[in-house]
């Protein structure tokens, strides 16, 4: 009897952490709501509508307009919040303010089902987010292409390649304000300098390098080829690709060998 | 003999180069009560968790239901409960969903999950608290919570990390009487605590642990017998002159220096008494009582012995 | 002072001193040991947050003056004169950053302070009152904002966005600012208890930010939606500060400080009102 009890934790167990992390955001169902909704429609407004008629730069191919241009970027930077929210903030939580996953660990759970568990969870999440930037993007009438359907997966994967920042968290024992400095120090220059609401070509070269370093800069670029382009040549679009999936898995596989050793220390 | 369901040898858990756990062996019968005592940061609770399949450890051997952890570790788990001795509670979620989430984590149906659940919160009488978030519950419920939780897949070892420390002594009871029927019913308890009365009422047989190492085992009463005498002769003489009358009362059984009193073991406590006064000394209070786990435990985790 | 101390053994004295109203029960001119507390927690424990603080408005400077600026076309100020974006825009963060920085020390952080570290229900349990302890939190937020205000105006300088003698009168505008936002901040989160309540501060702080003339001149906007803007506090925070770094003075600027004024009063007052409330009845 117990080892089929085993043999279902085994094969669904990180569908179970999701499942209890989904029940968590209920209490937060309120936010949540209002945050996914009113970002989008925000900042296509202020950006897209109040900014747009400053712009005289050149934007794109054709007649692809301002708004044209910052949407997809805006799409990929609304999954990177949730992703650096979650994979700082999320994390830590699990490990040591709401200890979970010390709690998940004493059941036949492993560390990794814990991390995968998570991870499908914060893909839910993005998910959601990105899907209502493209409903409310579509409203603005701001993606020429059908292509741009394909806005949402490049946005989630934006997203999860900045899951370093989830072993980064993982490592953390002791609060010492890790956190805002993180923020600020790596995670704020990846979002300003990576060409979102503006090409990043209009940055001087020494400040250029951050935003090739950025998944967000990859993932925008990736986006906007999806949504009206091609502007690049076809190698730049797959080193956009690789580099997020690079990031995607690499940062995943380091939190589960960290996740891992902590659990079991 | 049925085969045991915990089996240490030489076990040991190093943090770098502090040595936490230092070998130490010991077996537990299926069915069997067992407790772990000591002083604070003893290696008690870096047991419990080797024990529990959550911390690797660095030598040794353990097996747990013919289990080793290293390999085995979800198999192990899904028939444990845990207490740790800091709850670790979801806090984010209401009292209820608690125990719903966590039966998840062992595969559990839903339905399942639902019956136990409120039979759990029965029994940890916060059946009216069903509803509540579990910041605004009391330490002592949030203590209850926890051990309803370590219930939820009816485990056949039931690991406790100073279970009762902040319940009220009518909780205590509830817990200790249920712990008896668990125990009737086949299960194995593994405790520790800081409690003796505790210890001697729960345990069939118990290790004393101190800096790693196990200094004493055995049932409370034979641990009792072997390690104090059958009386214990408590004086007092004021916290300043206590030091003093020590040097005086030397000779008459074995001695032991406490802040606040010198306990002087005997087989006849009352004979001693008579011979503390025929020194010329008044003990401003005297008390002669049976020997506990107390002493055993005072005598066995080294305070400053004068023999 | 001691000519109006009342005579403690009359009975109006004693009224006096029990009274819920009573100025001595909310204040005894202690401010400074609170602010002193932070000052040393600051240096013990998060001098590194600090510090990196002083990049956050510099990145945005450089990424938005520079990068969107070269972008973009020149932008009227008030006056009529024609200004260069970064410019335009360099004033804008400087009074968000005043804002965001107040309104973290006096939300999220006073929020922990009171829910989890009870270091409010330790200082309240001594002779220090809870003004004492509102203006204590709101010195060190200040001070803070004060710091971080002069490192942007400097950076501002060295890249020639400051475009008046003017520009020097900002920093006493961003410490009104700040001192506004903090005081209302504390203010409202001394009345939230959890942290989903928390998160709408944060939720109603992005339209605030995006909004109020921060990127774009409010003529962009229908009259109604420009009515409603200039409700808002930061909308006045930014004018304000605008007006000084490129030399556009105006009596308007007046009314800004005025509105800030009114902000500092409420807030203070709740503040006050509700840790009583909490710890001391
Ligand atoms: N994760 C860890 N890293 C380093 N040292 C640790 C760690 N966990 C425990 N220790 C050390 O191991 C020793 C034993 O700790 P343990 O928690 O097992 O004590 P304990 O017997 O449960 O004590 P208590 O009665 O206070 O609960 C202590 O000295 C402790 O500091
Ligand atoms: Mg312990």
């Amino acid at each position: 009897m117990t080892s089929v009890i085993t043999t279902r934790t085994r094969r669904w167990g990180a569908w179970y952490v999701a499942e209890h992390r989904l029940r968590t955001m209920r209490t937060y169902a309120g936010t949540i709501v209002a945050t996914t909704l009113g970002t989008p429609i925000l900042y296509l407004f202020a950006f897209g509508v109040g900014l747009a008629t400053l712009v005289t730069g050149n934007v794109g191919p054709g007649g692809t307009s301002y708004l044209q241009f910052v949407a997809p970027a805006l799409l990929a930077t609304a999954a990177v919040t949730v992703g650096a929210e979650e994979y700082l903030l999320g994390i830590l939580m699990g490990f040591k303010w709401n200890p979970i996953f010390t709690g998940m660990n004493s059941t036949p759970l492993t560390a990794r089902q814990i991390i995968d568990g998570t991870a499908i969870f914060i893909i839910i999440r993005m998910a959601i987010v990105v899907v209502v930037y493209y409903v409310v993007m579509l409203a603005f009438g701001a993606v020429p292409s059908p292509w741009g359907l394909t806005m949402i997966p490049i946005g989630i994967l934006t997203g999860l390649a900045f899951s370093p920042l989830a072993a980064f968290s993982a490592t953390i024992y002791e609060d010492k304000g890790q956190f805002p400095v993180m923020q600020r120090v790596v995670v704020l220059p990846l979002t300003l300098f990576s060409g979102t609401v503006f090409p990043l070509t209009q940055l001087p070269i020494y400040l250029q390098w951050i935003g090739w370093l950025s998944p967000l800069w990859h993932g925008s670029e990736l986006g906007r080829q999806a949504s009206y382009g091609p502007t690049e040549p076809l190698w730049l679009t797959i080193v956009h690709v690789v580099y997020l999936l690079v990031f995607a898995l690499g940062g995943w596989a380091l939190t589960v060998h960290i996740a891992t050793k902590r659990l079991n220390k | 003999m049925p085969a045991p369901v915990i089996t240490a040898t030489a076990l040991t858990k190093k943090y770098k180069e502090f040595t936490a756990v230092d070998g130490i062996s010991f077996e537990v019968a299926p069915g069997e009560s067992f407790g772990l005592l000591g002083p604070n940061g003893a290696g008690k609770s870096t047991t419990m968790r080797m024990v529990g399949a959550v911390s690797t450890r660095t030598s040794g051997d353990l097996s747990i239901l013919g289990f080793d952890p290293d390999e085995f570790g979800p198999e192990i788990r899904s028939q444990l409960g845990v207490v740790p001795q800091a709850d670790n509670l979801d806090t984010e979620l209401r009292v209820r969903d608690n125990l719903l989430v966590y039966g998840r984590y062992f595969g559990l149906s839903r339905a399942v999950i639902a019956k136990r659940a409120d039979e759990l919160l029965d029994f940890a009488q916060l059946a009216d608290r069903a509803k509540a978030k579990v910041d605004d519950l009391s330490g002592g419920m949030k203590r209850r919570l926890t051990i309803a939780r370590a219930l939820i897949n009816d485990p056949r070892i039931l690991l406790l990390d100073e279970p009762t420390t902040g319940l009220d002594p009518q909780a205590r009871h509830i817990l200790w009487d249920r712990l008896f029927r668990l125990k009737e019913q086949g299960t194995t308890l593994v405790l520790t605590t800081h409690y003796m009365d505790e210890a001697e009422q729960l345990c069939d047989r118990l290790v004393v642990v101190d800096k790693g190492q196990i200094m004493a085992e055995g049932a409370p009463a034979a641990l009792i017998r072997e390690h104090s005498s059958r009386e214990v002769l408590e004086v007092r003489f004021g916290s300043e002159r206590n030091a003093e009358a020590a040097e005086k009362v030397e000779g008459i059984g074995r001695l032991e220096l406490l802040p606040d009193r010198i306990l002087i073991y005997s087989e006849d406590g009352d004979g001693a008494l008579a011979e503390v006064v025929r020194r010329g000394l008044t003990p401003i209070t005297s008390l002669v009582r049976r020997s506990s786990l107390e002493d055993v435990f005072l005598r066995l985790t080294g305070r400053t012995l004068i023999e | 002072m001691s000519s109006v101390r009342v005579n403690p053994a009359g009975p109006d004295a004693a009224v006096k001193i029990r009274g819920s109203g009573s100025v001595r029960a909310l204040y005894s001119g202690n401010a400074s040991a609170v602010l002193g507390r932070g000052l040393l927690a600051t240096r013990s424990t998060n001098w590194t947050i600090v510090l990196t603080g002083v990049f956050e408005p510099i990145f945005y400077l450089l990424a938005l003056g520079i990068g969107l600026g070269s972008y973009v076309q020149n932008v009227t100020d008030p006056l009529g004169n024609q200004i260069p974006y970064a410019a335009y825009i360099a004033p804008a963060l400087l009074a968000v950053s005043a804002m965001n920085g107040a309104i973290y020390d006096s939300t999220w952080n006073v929020f922990f302070k009171m829910h989890f570290g009870k270091l409010y229900e330790g200082m309240l349990a001594t002779r220090l009152g809870p003004l004492d302890v509102a203006l204590g939190e709101i010195s060190l937020a200040l001070l803070r904002g004060a710091a971080y205000g002069l490192a942007f105006l400097v950076v501002m300088q060295v890249l020639g966005l400051n475009l008046s003698w003017s520009a020097i009168l900002a920093l006493p505008a961003l410490v009104v600012i700040a001192f506004g936002f903090a005081s209302l901040g504390m203010g409202i989160t001394s009345y939230l208890k959890t942290f989903q309540q928390m998160n709408w501060i944060s939720f109603l702080l992005l339209p605030m930010f995006l909004l109020s003339g921060t990127f774009y001149p409010l003529s962009v906007y229908p009259q109604v939606i420009q009515f409603f803007v200039q409700l808002l506090p930061l909308w006045h925070g930014v004018e304000l500060v605008r007006g000084l770094t490129t030399g556009a003075l105006a009596p308007v600027m007046l009314l800004h400080l005025l509105y800030f004024a009114v902000m500092i009063a409420v807030g203070l007052f709740f503040t006050t009102r509700r840790l009583r409330a909490l710890f001391l009845d």
